[in-house]
């Protein structure tokens, strides 16, 4: 609605009172792009000392040294990433299940209660998921998934370099429950409602006459989904998965507890780790002010917001296309 | 599947096992091995069918794991005195008063400060942007804003507000907490506004109303229900956030109501409760887990709840 509407044959000029409404409400929404453009901003002004002091090297050295003041991003955009991928991994399938079972399985009166279920999971506070990770899934790994998988998966030679000094051991590592696959089973349920609802509401979206068509041709409803609905919308399907990653890359408190906070490189699946948004939730409290460990901090906070920022535009550019469609 | 059409096909089972699925290319030679294939294309059917299934059990079984471990361990910590009583060094029977209040002050700021911004974004984009260059993209950075890591929207707080005023408060808690409902309630005011038939505007505009007034007398009446919603989903989003706390309003073991110092919320309480060695801090950890977890679940149910009824009553 244009500001004129209210002034016919009167002026062309709008009355002052509608000037100021539409000014007020532009203000507000200029609000959203001054809070992002600002985020990025500062965060980067902030952690600028650090991307002074270490140069680029900082993103990928490895250094975690207080005493000495050696910082470096990488075992924490490692963890990050690692954790992030694992998670998708796991709930990918699943989500995806979720969402077809929900459009064309689940029985019509049960689909609605289901679904906000399912949506209910998304609700549950993050730190929830820390603690019933920490002292539920964390012993039952170490006691049993973990001695299981060592065992099936012992036959995975080892990944080393030449002098054996570092290299990735797969399963084969002391059971202790908290560790990278554990936040990044965690991550996964955590994630799983955001993939679930948003695949949903993408193969709702597809006409019905698509699928129609399939079912006319004799096609099974699997077939009609691989063969017909998935290539159409493939391009929202994967925007689906990417909300789900830019939501786990960002998860701080659920990964804190589970990732047992070890700023290294991950040898195994198994091993203690952590992740950009871990490692601020816990060190921040001993970084004071005007100390090159709060800059460090503020650094990886940049990069972690870019990393995320890149993945959800992406997102939600490629949902955005689909709803065109 | 028979020639019967594609309901056979949507809505039921193995429909018999007649075997002329589709005319053969070479008659005579094909009714054995299309009835084969035919089995092998319907199991692969069931099969996947039965995984999917058992995908959305799957997640309804952690989400009653989740419930079941925090009914049992909530509970054991649970008791009147956890609202009475303030936290405390562990063995002087502490509760977790204070940070329940915390966390009203905080989400109250919060709502208070997010709620109108929210809204008027909301309007601006339904209203006046459109579909305008301007509001597409200010719509996509909203889209972003609302899945941005908490935390560093606390640490733009910290910085901005925390470090100039020199001290951890619940003013920069709420302030955190308001950015993160902010997109949440743009969001729905959006959507909401745009079910709004157009014919509303058009009567009142041909009343002689000025836009601002068809906005806040029609409008915005009109949507105020499904605006609600918004609102009570975003309160119970920022209800339970702890990352931004930990680095804007710190918590505090006594009570504190000055907006301008440290304050305790229940998400912070759990967070350290929960990791310290205390069984006593560790089962009052629980049973905050389980106040602000049941809290948050009825928000969100009673707002669909609320949806649904008025989705339901429009219609008849």
């Amino acid at each position: 609605m244009t500001a004129t509407t209210g002034s016919i044959g009167l002026t062309a000029r709008p009355h002052p009172r509608e000037a100021a409404f539409s000014i007020a409400l532009l203000a507000a929404a200029l609000v959203v792009l001054v809070t992002l453009g600002a985020i990025l901003l500062i965060l980067f002004q902030a952690g600028y000392q650090a991307f002074a002091r270490y140069g680029i090297q900082f993103i990928w050295s490895g250094a975690w040294d207080p005493p000495r003041e050696l910082y470096g991003a990488l075992p924490a955009i490692i963890g990050t990433l690692s954790s992030s991928f694992l998670a998708i991994l796991i709930a990918w399938p699943v989500g995806f299940g979720i969402a077809y079972f929900l459009t064309e399985y689940c029985p019509r009166p049960l689909r609605g209660p289901l679904g906000v279920a399912i949506e209910l999971l998304a609700a549950i506070p993050s730190i929830v998921y820390g603690m019933w990770g920490f002292f539920v899934l964390a012993p039952f790994m170490a006691s049993t998934v973990q001695p299981w998988l060592t065992e099936t998966f012992a036959f995975l030679p080892p990944i080393t370099n030449a002098d054996e000094s570092a290299g990735f051991y797969w399963f084969s590592a002391p059971a202790v429950g908290v560790g990278l696959l554990t936040a990044s089973i965690v991550l996964a349920i955590m994630i799983l409602p955001f993939i679930a609802a948003a695949t949903r509401d993408v193969l709702l979206s597809t006409p019905t006459l698509l699928k129609d068509g399939g079912y006319a041709m004799g096609a099974t409803r699997w077939e009609t989904m691989t063969g017909i609905v998935i290539p159409a919308v493939r391009g929202s399907l994967f925007g689906a998965v990417l909300l789900g990653l830019g939501r786990a890359l960002g998860e701080t408190m659920a990964v804190t507890f589970v990732i047992g906070n070890a700023n290294r490189v991950p040898d195994s699946f198994f091993a203690p780790a952590a992740s950009i948004a871990s490692v601020v939730a816990n060190e921040f409290p001993d970084a004071e002010q005007g100390s090159i460990k709060l800059a460090v901090l503020f650094a990886l906070g940049f990069l972690l917001f870019v990393v995320s920022f890149v993945v959800l535009a992406f997102a939600r550019l490629l949902l955005r296309q689909g709803r065109m469609a | 599947m028979t020639t019967g059409g594609s309901t056979s096909a949507t809505s039921s089972g193995p429909s018999g096992a007649e075997p002329g699925v589709r005319p053969a290319l070479q008659p005579g030679r094909t009714a054995r091995i299309n009835r084969s294939k035919y089995l092998r294309r319907k199991s692969t059917d069931a099969i996947m069918g039965g995984l999917c299934t058992f995908a959305a059990v799957l997640g309804l079984v952690f989400l009653a794991l989740i419930l079941f471990t925090l009914l049992s361990k909530g509970l054991r910590g649970m008791s009147l005195d956890l609202f009475i009583h303030k936290t405390m060094t562990p063995g002087n029977h502490g509760g977790l008063a204070n940070a329940i209040v915390g966390t009203l002050m905080q989400v109250a700021i919060g709502a208070v400060i997010g709620t109108p911004l929210g809204i008027a974004i909301g309007v601006w984009l339904a209203e006046i942007g459109r579909n305008g260059r301007l509001a597409s993209i200010v719509r996509f950075v909203n889209d972003i804003l609302l899945s941005a890591p908490s935390v560093l929207i606390g640490l733009f707080v910290y910085q901005v507000i925390v470090k100039p005023t020199g001290n951890f408060s619940a003013l920069a808690g709420g302030i955190a907490l308001a950015l993160i409902a902010m997109p949440v309630i743009a969001r729905t005011t959006e959507d909401i506004i745009r079910l709004v038939p157009d014919a509303y505007r058009e009567g009142s505009v041909a009343l002689g109303a000025r836009p601002s007034t068809t906005i806040l007398q029609v409008v915005l009446p009109a949507a105020s229900g499904g605006i609600l919603t918004g609102v009570l989903l975003a309160v119970a989003r920022i209800a339970g956030e702890t990352a931004p706390l930990i680095v804007t309003s710190l918590g505090n073991l006594n009570w504190n109501f000055d907006l301008m110092r440290a304050t305790a919320s229940l998400p912070m309480t759990i967070y350290r409760y929960a990791s310290s060695p205390y069984k006593e801090w560790v089962d009052l950890g629980w049973a905050g887990a389980l106040l602000i977890t049941f809290g948050v679940l009825a928000l969100n149910i009673a707002s669909r709840v609320t949806m649904y009824y008025r989705a339901r009553g429009r219609r008849a």
